[in-house]
């Protein structure tokens, strides 16, 4: 392994490491004691077989989220509409699985499935479609179809397909040949096969991206767009491909959602996994291997604030997103580590 | 008729008014070169901050002088990361974001033992009209200082052609810097005029998507003052006109949806950015790091 591969890893670690040495001080404020509150965390994320279940069950939708903001970075686009592309999907799932409640188990999930990817790539098309054609910047109107995608699953899960037996807002139960079946290993965790689905859709990702000739020409619209003109390569379809196929990504987020974990969509289930997913493919540099690894380190962080609320008195699981943004702080902040040294060490060179 | 036409129309004035003021800290940001999507999070802890020392000192004007010292400071860890430390202004943004949304309930659990509400302020201790006036009195100042002196200029300079800035002796990132905490400062107080004006306490998430949608205001009215200032009285309307609507039948036998409504403005700006509606051009060096040659 070179030097400059191996830099590549260790920087992300060590802006983990710091970022989480900071967070941690933070508690300190609190009147805590950090090395408590560590140990809190490591046990509740790792501690049993249930433990680490949820910390898989939690890494899942980011690991489909942290692939979904990769695909489109490679593609040189920053996709901030996982949250819309993945409440579209989810919704999608639910509604295929609780209107066709009898559709026999060896055909109904992957059915679900494909509808999830779909009507969430179709969400991420939109918006890779306004880009290519009429140069409206990805940021700014995935975060509007954000909210759109909220006012539209509203809408649908209280006026179309409403769960009449309980108050809360959502959609009626799927059928049972939808279910997904978790994994008893994991003593009760709601892990199920989505997991396995997750890490071989990050395998076919990598796959695509490295061995496909239509990877190949969306990491060549990424890193050059008059080159890839010049090797008559169409950007504007490249783009929107791209964006599809990101939507499709976080839309698979409903999988383990709905058809392992609650079995109907729940509005406003997700806590962010849209936003985190950027900070998981920017701490995983946007490979598939190292989405999935910080995709599981996040994951870890949910779960294992989780049990601060209880164990500690100040400490409550909001901490999370405190560590969370400090790890992406100090993960994005290059210049903070070409420190003066380095750079005078270089220079000497 | 022309009673609940009024009501929809000082509705507008008032909800549009946090929308402005971090509209307003958006364009500060971005006329200087630095996208700002960390408003959301600029309002929450300007919300909160105005909240809790407008409650604890009897004063919403103190309480929005610490909202804009919130707004400083965590505008400042973001200036020192994307100007000083080259990290991305969109990641950083949404890492800022976070920050807030982690930050709020850990402090209030700390000050109140609760994460959710902060106490209830005083009908008499609250603002009730202020800020709706002074929000515009910094819109003029701010369409005034940018356009005709020589400070306003390095701000559009910032933003537009930093070399030829830096060219001319000016620094640009300290131009950036004081945009940027400037920017924060307005944001905040858009949250804590939320806090102090529009409600009573501080309440859990309660801008609610606001800072999202000042960016959308801002980017409508093409990063200029005035007119980013209509595209948040609009954003306004179809707030109060939402809050108006709520269980109203118009056709039908069913009210309206009121998803509907909520959804409007960002349903226009993405139709505006298409070019559908106008044309709306960023400046020239919004989001490129600066690096003095």
């Amino acid at each position: 392994m070179n030097r400059g591969r191996l830099l590549e890893i260790l920087r992300p670690l060590v802006a983990v490491v710091i970022g989480l040495s900071l967070g941690l001080l933070v508690t300190l404020v609190a009147g805590e004691n950090p090395i408590h509150v560590l140990s809190v965390l490591l046990k509740s994320a790792f501690g049993s077989r249930y433990d680490f279940g949820m910390t898989l069950y939690y890494a899942t939708p980011l690991i489909f989220t942290g692939l979904s903001v990769a695909v489109a970075f490679h593609a040189g686009l920053f996709n901030i509409g996982a949250e819309g592309q993945l409440t579209l999907g989810a919704l999608a799932a639910a509604v295929l699985g609780a209107s066709f409640a009898g559709t026999p188990s060896w055909i109904a999930p992957i059915l679900a499935t494909l509808a999830a990817f779909l009507i969430g790539g179709i969400w991420g098309a939109i918006p890779g479609w306004l880009r290519a054609k009429r140069g409206s910047h990805e940021v700014i109107n995935t975060i509007m179809l954000n909210f759109i995608a909220g006012g539209i699953a509203s809408y649908l899960t209280l006026y179309w397909f409403r769960n009449l037996e309980t108050q809360n807002p959502e959609t009626r139960p799927i059928g049972p040949g939808f279910a997904i079946s978790q994994w008893a290993f994991f003593g009760g965790a709601p892990v199920s096969w989505a997991f396995a689905l997750a890490l071989l859709t990050a395998l076919a990702v990598w796959v695509f991206l490295w061995k496909t000739v239509p990877g190949y020409e969306l990491r060549a619209v990424g890193q050059s767009e008059g080159a890839a003109r010049v090797a008559r390569i169409d950007p504007a379809k490249v783009r929107i491909l791209a964006m599809a196929i990101a939507g499709g990504l976080a839309g698979l987020v409903g999988v383990g959602e709905v058809l392992g974990g609650a079995g109907k969509f729940k509005l406003g289930f997700s806590p962010d996994y849209g936003f985190i997913g950027i900070a998981v493919a920017l701490l995983g540099r946007n490979r598939p291997v190292g989405v999935v690894a910080a995709a599981i380190l996040f994951g870890a962080l949910h779960k294992g604030t989780a049990d601060l609320d209880l164990e500690t008195e100040h400490v409550t699981r909001d901490i999370s997103l405190v560590l969370q943004a400090l790890v992406i702080l100090c993960v994005s902040a290059e210049g903070l580590f070409h420190l003066r040294w380095l750079r005078k060490k270089r220079a000497a060179q | 008729m022309i009673d609940s036409l009024l009501q929809i129309l000082s509705s507008t004035l008032r909800v549009s008014t946090p929308l402005l003021f971090a509209a307003l800290g958006g364009l500060m940001s971005e006329r200087s070169g630095v996208i700002n999507i960390a408003l959301e999070g600029l309002m929450l802890v300007g919300a909160f901050t105005g909240a809790i020392v407008a409650y604890s000192f009897h004063s919403p004007w103190l309480g929005w002088g610490a909202a804009a010292i919130s707004g400083v400071l965590l505008a400042a860890i973001y200036a020192a990361s994307v100007i000083n430390w080259k990290a991305d202004q969109i990641v950083a943004g949404t890492a800022i974001n976070m920050l807030a949304l982690g930050m709020v309930p850990f402090i209030s659990k700390i000050l109140y033992g609760v994460t959710g509400t902060s106490p209830t302020i005083p009908a008499d201790e609250r603002f009730i009209f202020a800020p709706i006036i002074l929000v515009w009195v910094f819109l003029l100042i701010i369409h005034f200082w940018l356009g005709r002196t020589p400070s306003g200029l390095w701000v559009r300079f910032a933003g537009e052609h930093p070399k030829a800035l830096d060219a001319a002796g000016i620094g640009v990132k300290k131009v950036r810097w004081g945009a940027v905490l400037m920017g924060g400062a307005l944001a905040a107080l858009g949250g804590a005029t939320l806090s102090t004006m529009l409600s009573s306490a501080y309440a859990r998430n309660m801008t609610a998507g606001r800072g999202f949608m000042a960016l959308a205001a801002l980017i409508f009215g093409k990063w200029r003052p005035i007119p980013t200032a209509m595209a948040c009285l609009l954003f306004g309307f179809t707030e109060a006109l939402q809050i108006r609507l709520q269980g109203v039948v118009l056709w039908g036998t069913e009210p309206v949806p009121v998803q509907f409504i909520q959804i409007l403005p960002y349903l226009v700006t993405v139709l505006v950015l298409a070019g559908l509606v106008g044309h709306s051009r960023p400046p020239k060096a919004l989001g490129l790091f600066f690096e003095k040659d």
